[in-house]
């Protein structure tokens, strides 16, 4: 069978804008949590979100690529330049039918559908401009990243919410194990904190309204966490062919050696208490990857901060891993970033990627009650130094969609 | 040169990043500019908006060149 590889990452993520401060403020336990710009919230009952700061598209894109898209597929343009500059692909010279595209969102063009409803309603039907529909379609983000960069490969877009990264990527290393392609740029991408789009999570009251502190409102695990952030960015990958890889000298930064996916069957917004789907999900990861579970060392948690999803993960966790739940080290990276969605999971695989590659496990911060029901080892509060051969990534999205990514070290 | 004609490049300018030294009443707005279909009626909202006129869709094909789109729009605001 085919062995698949990383070798490139792009990110923005409300702690950096590229994966070089990305990485640095995770292992430095910064958040990216502060006061909502995008449009006014002051009589909200959620001040808060992680958005992304000084994003500058003109910097990759052309005016009219930044004119023909809304902004969760500039996103997706923005990381996929920066994944595919970093693995040095010489795309002139690359076979463009044998290098893929699967991107995801959970929401795609929110910004865009709220601007032309308004167009609707205080102008006419007329003047609603003829790039909305290809900007709202969430298609979009992997068409574009397509168009710009001239891949012809497999390429669509995966839809399964908070969960809908980790498939593309799962589903981008199924496309070079059927060999399909020998590349794939894969992830997800969010754009999502609108008026509209927060107050339909305030109303769910899914969000954490500690608006007095922002850096501290997201605490997954901490016994006093009260809901996730609300965040945006994208994270991108670019997968190949081991044998692609070595043929051309690529610096290879981690391996992806299996993936589980399953489905909770079971609620549209709430995960199953006992957390079994997601206990599943990470034995069949570690299952395809042909190891044990004893050999998992770090799993970056979905940890959302919302009372049900932590307990529900930790429960999972103990019931996959029996004994051996007590000796790995845990973190969600979401309490600096908040939480992306259709994003989110990328993000993570970088984090989990990166935590492989240079021995430093990244904290959970804002670890300061603990929660008897989340008594696990979540890394609190500081990185740990720690060499890691094998790390799982969890993602679970409204609807019960569970994805579990499985990385090791490369070790040729 | 008309007011329509400064109009429709700036948009060209700044919609599309067109270089303003091609930009002619000879210039075709697909072949010569490098628009497409979508550019094209992105371009006609933004007239129709700025000198409340209509322009329609029928009308589109005949609509090759820069000197087309400001004639026709200098046609119907009666100039």
């Amino acid at each position: 069978m085919k062995r698949v590889v990383i070798t490139g990452q792009g990110v923005l993520s409300p702690i950096g804008n590229n994966i070089d401060d990305y990485y640095k403020n995770l292992i430095n336990g910064v958040s990216g949590v502060d006061y909502i710009t995008k449009f006014d919230a002051s009589s909200m009952k959620v001040k808060i979100a992680g958005e992304i700061k000084d994003f500058k598209p003109e910097d990759v894109l052309t005016r009219r690529e930044i004119r023909r898209s809304d902004i969760v597929t500039q996103y997706a343009m923005v990381t996929a330049d920066e994944a595919i500059k970093g693995s040095e692909l010489d795309l002139e010279n690359e076979d463009s039918d044998r290098i893929g595209v699967i991107v995801a969102t959970g929401i795609g063009g929110a910004n865009t559908w709220e601007q032309q409803h308004q167009v609707l309603l205080n102008e006419s039907g007329d003047r609603v401009s003829p790039f909305f529909v290809p900007m709202m379609i969430i298609n979009s983000v992997s068409a574009y990243v397509s168009i710009k960069f001239g891949l012809k490969g497999p390429n669509f877009s995966i839809v399964s919410a908070c969960a809908s990264s980790g498939h593309a990527i799962a589903d981008a290393y199924n496309q070079i194990i059927l060999d399909n392609a020998d590349v794939m740029i894969c992830g997800g991408s969010e754009a999502a904190i609108t008026k509209l789009c927060f107050s339909g999570f305030i109303a769910l009251q899914a969000l954490s309204t500690r608006n007095d502190v922002p850096q501290k409102a997201s605490r997954p695990f901490d016994a006093d966490r009260d809901g996730f952030i609300m965040a945006e960015g994208a994270g991108m990958l670019v997968l190949e062919s081991y044998e692609h890889a070595k043929k051309r000298g690529a610096n290879i930064l981690a391996e992806i050696i299996g993936y589980g996916y399953n489905g909770d069957a079971y609620h549209i917004t709430a995960p199953v208490e006992t957390g079994d789907g997601a206990a599943k999900c990470m034995e069949l990861a570690v299952k395809r990857s042909k190891k044990k579970m004893e050999d998992v060392q770090y799993i970056n948690a979905h940890g959302t901060s919302t009372k049900l999803n932590d307990q529900m993960e930790t429960k999972a966790i103990k019931t996959a891993f029996n004994d051996h739940a007590d000796n790995l080290l845990i973190s969600s990276t979401k309490s600096m970033t908040g939480h992306l969605l259709g994003a989110t999971s990328a993000i993570e695989a970088i984090a989990t990627i990166l935590a492989i590659k240079n021995g430093i496990v990244p904290p959970t911060i804002n670890q300061e009650k603990k929660d008897p029901e989340c008594d696990l080892n979540y890394v609190p509060n500081e990185a740990i130094k720690k060499d890691i051969d094998f790390a799982l990534s969890n993602s679970f999205g409204f609807g019960g969609h569970n994805v579990c990514l499985a990385f090791s070290k490369f070790n040729g | 040169m008309s007011k329509v004609f400064e109009f429709v490049k700036t948009l060209l300018v700044e919609n599309m990043q067109i270089d303003e030294s091609k930009i002619n009443m000879d210039a075709n707005i697909i072949e010569d500019l490098g628009a497409d279909s979508l550019d094209i009626m992105d371009i006609v909202n933004d007239i129709e908006k700025e000198f409340n006129v209509t322009i329609p869709q029928d009308q589109y094909e005949n609509l090759r060149t820069v000197g087309d789109v400001v004639n026709f729009v200098e046609d119907k605001l009666g100039k």
